[in-house]
């Protein structure tokens, strides 16, 4: 009985102790081992951090947009997907916020400015603002069919908006962009262990987003639980209260 | 009611419904005068303290068009926000949902009345741009001007009807609605307001240089005017 009261499992025992291990790993190559970027200079650190937290949002929002339609499916309506948007759509937003801060902070040092309006900070933005309305709407209560279908149909939204907002954004920029920040770094060559701590860094953040999706999922089952619980427990002490008053 | 309303009700076909539902969303304007009394008034405001706030006839003579847009939006959630207050004062949308209505109609109805009301709304805005921030106005502007102003109008209503109907019946929507708003209407903002300036002649842009500002409008209306019409259905079925 209290093994279901528990939202891990052999599987994500193990997962998180590679996740923890991956963490300390990219910690050592980021900050000691890895060199100093000859343009960026010590501040290209905060993209092993950076670039693998807005890759893990973007994945993260896309398995929000999977999961949602699988929820709208013909007849499935499984709450288990609309859990796991939900707990995707958390860890997004989570990792897009790290993700903004160290992106403004490193233009900060490297362009010399916290933000551009180049289109792809501003969609990112958007992105950003239109996830927590995503999960505002799931803390609107109804039942859970109502929160899962509504937040199901604001994820296929979002789908739609993302596009048009970053296309927009884009056409708005090509003819208003007055002081264009040079060196976007993509032309630059990277040195190979800088090459291999981005790539780790993906892929421990990739772990990471797993690990917190399983345990996020399972506690919002256990949530969901506690607040059909909770009701037939009131409804059985209401009865209670009517068979004592009929005695 | 009266009976002919209610013959073409047992129709229950999506044209049906919209007339019905958009004529009695006008209707209760009329009486209630909502739109008249409290959101023109707060528009008219808006444009006056944006005066206020940039202190420079040069500055807003150069924004304007961006001034009227952003009052726009502003204006488009209260008017957002009433028209589904209406419907969910009484369980008025779950009725007609359990009486068989499509929803679609519903949709369409409610979208085609708000963009009644916004195109008043625009037109007083835009009147009060050429008043207050001396906005210019040709001939050849007033046509792209009526253009953009019914395009974009009618994108708004219908991401409008769309969110408003998502966030109907539930606690705390006034304050979440523009959350979930402003975000996806920036296409309607930026689209709108390069559009106006060319009107305008803002900056010298041309009137020409306006229109295929256009077509990212028609795009927005068209697609969420679509999707809405799709997903109001799933949305509203309990």
């Amino acid at each position: 009985m209290s093994n279901d009261r528990v939202t891990s499992t052999p599987f994500t025992k193990g997962l998180g102790f590679f996740v923890l291990l991956g963490i300390a790993l990219l910690i050592i190559l980021g900050i000691f081992v890895s060199p100093a970027d000859v343009n960026q200079g010590e501040s290209v650190r905060i993209m092993y951090a950076h670039v693998p937290g807005a890759w893990l949002a973007y994945l993260a929002f896309v398995m929000t947009a999977v999961s949602s339609a699988a929820y709208l499916w013909k007849r499935t309506r499984s709450l288990t997907w609309d859990r796991i948007a939900g707990a995707s759509a958390e860890v997004g937003v989570l990792f897009m916020g790290i993700s903004l801060v160290t992106g403004s902070l490193w233009g900060r040092l490297t362009w010399g400015t916290y933000w551009t309006w180049d289109a792809r900070l501003t969609t990112t933005a958007f992105l950003f603002v239109t996830y927590i309305g995503y999960l505002a709407v799931r803390g609107l209560g109804g039942t859970h069919q109502q929160r899962a279908r509504r937040s199901a149909v604001l994820a296929l939204l979002a789908v739609l908006e993302i596009p048009l907002v970053h296309f927009s954004v884009e056409l708005w920029n090509t003819l208003h962009q007055e002081a264009s920040v040079a060196g976007r770094g993509t032309d630059v060559e990277m040195n190979g262990l800088m090459l291999f701590t981005l790539f780790l860094g993906v892929v421990v953040f990739t772990l990471m987003y797993v690990w917190l999706v399983l345990h996020r999922q399972r506690s919002l089952m256990l949530e969901d639980m506690l607040d059909d619980s909770g009701l037939d427990h009131a409804l059985s002490e209401r009865r209670a209260e009517a068979t004592q008053a009929g005695r | 009611m009266s009976n002919a309303g209610q013959q073409r009700f047992t129709g229950t076909t999506v044209i049906g419904t919209a007339r019905l539902i958009a004529a009695k969303d006008l209707r209760v304007e009329l009486r209630s005068r909502v739109l008249l009394n409290q959101v023109l008034p707060f528009a008219l405001i808006v444009m006056v303290m944006f005066a206020f706030a940039l202190d420079s006839d040069a500055v807003l003579e150069r924004v304007a068009p961006g001034l009227v847009w952003l009052a726009a939006l502003f204006s488009t959630l209260i008017m957002v926000s009433r028209s589904f207050a209406v419907e969910t004062a009484d369980g008025a949308l779950d009725q007609l949902r359990s009486a068989g209505v499509p929803a679609m109609g519903i949709f369409i109805g409610k979208m085609m009345a708000l963009m009644a009301q916004l195109v008043v709304l625009v037109t007083l805005l835009i009147i009060a741009a050429v008043v207050l921030y001396r906005a210019e106005l040709s001939w050849a502007g007033s046509v792209l001007l009526v253009t953009t102003g019914l395009t974009a109008t009618c994108g708004l209503a219908a991401v409008g009807t769309l969110y408003g109907g998502l966030a109907a019946g539930a606690k705390g929507r006034e304050t979440l609605l523009p959350l979930l708003l402003l975000p996806v209407v920036a296409p309607v903002l930026i689209g709108a307001t390069r559009a106006t300036e060319s009107a305008f002649g803002t900056r010298g842009v041309s009137t020409s240089q306006g229109w295929p500002w256009l077509g990212l409008l028609a795009v927005f209306a068209v697609l969420f005017s679509v999707s809405g019409a799709v997903a109001f259905g799933p949305l509203l079925d309990d």
